[in-house]
């Protein structure tokens, strides 16, 4: 009996191997899906090392030389205050990619939960959880982040908080949507009728085959979560000062945008390329999982 | 179909009821003590004692949440801490800013997204297709408020096209109403053109082209209308995206809006102005995903069917028709 | 010799798709007496709805790819016609039946504006003189009129398949390409639409081919059938030639496969294995792998098409010997 269902683990370990294999095999012949993850490990390669790489402290203050161009001392120039313009880009990086995967991968967990619960059950405590996500979602969703984070006092952590709370709605009904969807295809029909327990039902059946819609759409958040960085950084409710932010980078830079506009350019740009990597990569990612939705 | 809309309806009060209550316990979560934070560090006692009177956190939150509502009902939002003029008064003569501004930009965007979308969609597998999607995947990984940044820079600063802030002439209104739509012109044209994509392989569409219809009444009658049913969700739901979007841009473009009054109230921490703001701008966004569901239904006749109750129809032969 | 209504030659369709490309159809012969109902039966995949769409011209390009062949239909090349003259053939002189009800209909126009879309297309009327013959059409195929007004989804799978049926027959069309019109539907409705589809073929003259998997179905509804199996085909003479001399092994693997009641055999004999991988077609004859007569001459090279008797054709180099 036990050589028995070693074999048919086995069997299904070689099974998911192979899948794995497969998605691996079919996004790698995605080159744009390749360069963008590539650009992700990049990034976060300058987010762990950009103290060692980072040419000054990102508040090492080169007093007498503010808002400079590029030179052989500063080759992005300086800022107001004579800090090195691409030291606190690098730096930045850190603290965009903290606030995007701790947003994202908090708001899918408990997506997760919420949606698993909803979806699996079913029945008053679905509706009630589902129209509890209705309320929240009542609120625009920009809005509710800010004032969130706000409320809870202008700090990084917060603003993950905030971000993160204003994901988990989206998240849980995507994942009640998936379980849903799973629950009624035929090979759940047939897993019941040899007789499969609910558990493992659940286990080796529906968690399985909702999880990599999830982890598309968990990828397309993290994209999301960095433009609503930024933007909370923006508006002096995200990383505080001397911090360096993009977003916030982004705003020092607005009161030189007739003279140095570079300041506010430059950090955008990161911005804007960390978020096409996610977008393009999550694109890339939901072609490898499921060719069939490729359009 | 009155049932249907009846059912909206009476859905749409708990949501309501619901907001409001989160609106209220903001100020519950709040981190240290909310009345010594609202009234100022240097506060004199006796101005602490009027705002901790004010607040009434003291008594049981069902009965704070119950007054709040009933005022709420009667269009009393309570007196801003910071310029003691009655909160609806300012959210009421603020509004019609963001309203305008959110509107325009809605409408913008579905007058540039539908369209591209559409285009790139009926030009798959060539370079028109690629570049229409890799501009609005830029596009939409772009912070909006760099981008309002950057226009800035351009066209007022540097062309002097526009005013660089402030609302004096109607050529105050294009780069904030432009900035805004660009990001959700982008995500409107990428959803229509999956959606057309994807109706486009549909077995009805086949079944179209077998009748001999030209592939310009196939794509634009068959295909367009089924592509476009999903998308009038999308957006509704922009609405209350440019409502929150309206933050920001309000913010860069000094629009003496309702945004830039939330704003404020948020640095600010005056709560009745927070708590005014977010449940006004929440009810305006789910009144209009309300009106936009119902509107849903009469125009999806699988929808509208469920609630049309079966009548008897007799039609007369050879009369209006289809 | 009677008149030819369809005739096929040397139809080649491939589909190109990233990975590879797909064989469907390889060089295929056929066509239809006027008047008569050509079957083409085989499993699903083996190339009979692209062979029908391609009649047509409405395969999705790409990935579909025609690669040569002529299409006589009437004495009229359709290959080389331009999209603007097949569009006044498509509907009106060959309408096409489709396999599932359920998608084939637009589901936010009432069926009627469908039906009468097809009559307003090809015939000068104007628009309540259309409307008036949609109806018409509806009650020929069993529907009351005062449905006209309705949508797809208030019709059961049966109805709508009437619906289809309804629409097709719209302009008289002298052929009908009927995809497998009953595979989808319940048994009961199967025996009803087929009997329809009978009546109204002998009524409105018309030509037929039916793609069908059912052997049953061919014995009663066809004149003359082909036998396809990937992407060609193997068999090929009237019903009385495929069902009392089956000469093909494939064509008797097919009828091993049916239980039948008048023999005391117990158990069914299905075809072992699978049809070859469409992307990677075997050198040599494409059933001889699953051939319980083949022999190492079969893998080597294609077999030719022979003539058993006359006007019956068989693919295998057992058959001419």
């Amino acid at each position: 009996m036990s050589s028995a269902t070693s074999t048919a683990e086995n069997k299904q370990a070689v099974k998911k191997q192979s899948q794995l294999k497969e998605i691996w095999r079919r996004l790698k012949k995605n080159k744009i899906a390749v360069i963008a993850m590539f650009v992700i490990i990049f990034l976060v390669l300058i987010a762990i090392f950009a103290p060692l790489i980072a040419p000054y402290s990102y508040e090492t203050q080169d007093v007498m030389r503010p808002l400079e161009g590029p030179s052989r001392d500063h080759i992005l120039g300086t800022d107001r205050l004579g800090r090195d313009v691409f030291s606190r880009l690098l730096y930045g990086a850190g603290q965009s990619l903290q606030m995007g995967f701790t947003a994202v991968l908090g708001a899918a967990l408990l997506g997760i939960i919420i949606g698993s619960i909803a979806g699996y059950y079913g029945g008053w405590l679905d509706n009630l959880l589902m129209r509890i996500l209705d309320i929240y979602q009542g609120i625009p969703m920009f809005l509710l982040t800010v004032t969130l984070a706000a409320v809870l006092g202008p700090s990084l952590q917060n603003a993950i908080l905030a971000i993160g709370i204003a994901l988990v709605p989206g998240n849980a009904r995507f994942m009640r949507a998936c379980i849903l969807t799973v629950r009624e295809m035929e090979y759940i029909e047939a897993a019941k009728s040899i007789n499969c327990s609910v558990r493992r039902i659940i286990v080796s059946h529906i968690i399985p085959n909702a999880i990599p819609p999830m982890i598309v759409s968990v990828t397309m958040g993290l994209g999301f979560a960095v433009l609503s960085g930024a933007m909370l950084s923006y508006i002096g409710l995200g990383a505080q000062p001397p911090t360096a932010e993009w977003g916030a980078m982004i705003s020092d830079g607005r009161n030189y945008l007739r003279s140095e506009p570079q300041l506010a350019l430059y950090p955008g740009l990161c911005i804007m390329v960390s978020v096409l990597a996610f977008n393009l990569f999550g694109d890339g990612l939901r072609d490898a999982l499921d060719p069939r939705l490729k359009t | 179909m009155l049932r249907y809309i009846v059912k909206r309806l009476l859905l749409f009060i708990p949501i309501i009821l619901g907001i409001s209550f989160i609106v209220l316990i903001l100020i519950d979560i709040t981190p240290g003590d909310p009345v010594a934070i609202m009234a100022g560090w240097d506060a004199k006692p006796e101005v602490i004692a009027q705002v901790a009177a004010d607040l009434r956190l003291d008594r049981p939150i069902v009965v704070r949440y119950f007054e709040f509502v009933t005022n709420a009902l009667k269009g009393d939002f309570g007196k801003s801490f910071r310029n003691k003029r009655p909160v609806m008064t300012d959210i009421l003569s603020r509004f019609p800013y963001t309203a305008l501004l959110a509107f325009v930009s809605v409408v913008l965007s579905v007058l540039i997204g539908l369209p591209l979308g559409i285009y790139a969609a009926t030009h798959q597998y060539s370079w028109k297709d690629n570049t229409a999607i890799f501009a609005t995947l830029i596009l939409v990984s772009m912070p909006s408020f760099w981008l309002a940044l950057l226009l800035v820079r351009v066209f007022s600063l540097g062309l002097g096209i526009t005013p660089v802030s402030g609302i004096q002439k109607w050529t105050s209104w294009i780069l904030p109403m432009f900035s805004l739509a660009v990001g959700y012109a982008a995500s409107i044209a990428r959803q229509a053109r999956s959606n057309m994509l994807q109706v486009i392989r549909e077995d009805y569409i086949v079944t179209a082209r077998a009748k001999g219809q030209s592939e310009r009444v196939v794509i634009y009658r068959h295909a367009l209308k089924n592509a476009c049913i999903p998308l009038i969700m999308t957006i509704g739901s922009l609405f209350g995206m440019a409502l929150g979007g309206a933050l920001v841009t309000e913010q860069i473009f000094s629009i003496p809006g309702l945004g830039q009054y939330t704003i404020t109230g948020l640095i600010n921490v005056d709560y009745p102005a927070i708590q005014g703001s977010v449940l006004f701008m929440s009810i305006i966004s789910c009144s209009i995903i309300l009106l936009i569901d119902i509107a849903f239904a009469f125009i999806d006749p699988r929808i509208r069917s469920q609630y049309i109750r079966k009548k008897v129809k007799a039609i007369q032969v050879g009369g209006e028709g289809a | 010799m009677a008149e030819k209504i369809l005739e096929i030659k040397d139809l080649v369709v491939e589909y190109h798709t990233d990975a590879a490309i797909v064989h469907a159809v390889s060089g295929v012969n056929l066509s239809v007496i006027k008047g008569e109902t050509l079957g083409l039966v085989g499993e699903t995949g083996a190339g009979k709805t692209t062979i029908a769409r391609s009649i047509l011209r409405i395969l999705p390009t790409p990935p579909a790819k025609f690669r040569s062949g002529e299409i006589i239909f009437g004495g009229e090349e359709l290959t080389t016609k331009t999209e603007v003259e097949m569009r006044k053939i498509r509907g009106n002189r060959i309408a096409m039946i489709f396999q599932d009800p359920m998608t084939a209909l637009n589901p936010i126009e009432t069926v009627g504006w469908q039906i009468a879309e097809a009559i307003s297309l090809h015939n000068e009327v104007r628009r309540d003189e259309a409307e008036k013959r949609a109806m018409d059409m509806l009650e020929m195929v069993g529907i009351p009129m005062e449905r006209f007004m309705e949508y797809p989804h208030q019709f059961s799978g049966g109805m709508k398949q009437r619906v289809v049926i309804a629409m097709a027959l719209a302009c008289n069309p002298e052929l009908l390409l009927a995809d497998e019109p009953t595979t989808a539907l319940d048994v009961t409705i199967q025996a009803q639409v087929l009997k329809m589809m009978q009546d109204l073929k002998d009524r409105l003259n018309m030509s037929v081919i039916l793609i069908t998997h059912d052997l049953g179905v061919v014995a009663t509804s066809c004149q003359s059938v082909a036998v396809i199996y990937a992407g060609e085909i193997v068999e090929y003479g009237t019903v009385e030639h495929i069902f009392d001399h089956p000469a093909h092994p494939y064509t008797n693997g097919l009828f091993g496969s049916l239980p039948r009641l008048k023999t005391t055999e117990r158990r069914l004999k299905p075809i072992k294995g699978l049809m070859p991988d469409p992307t990677k077609m075997p050198e040599g004859c494409r059933y001889a792998e699953r051939c319980p007569d083949a022999t190492e001459e079969c893998s080597a090279k294609p077999p030719d098409v022979a003539e058993v008797t006359p006007g019956h054709q068989v693919k295998c180099i057992k058959a001419g010997r």
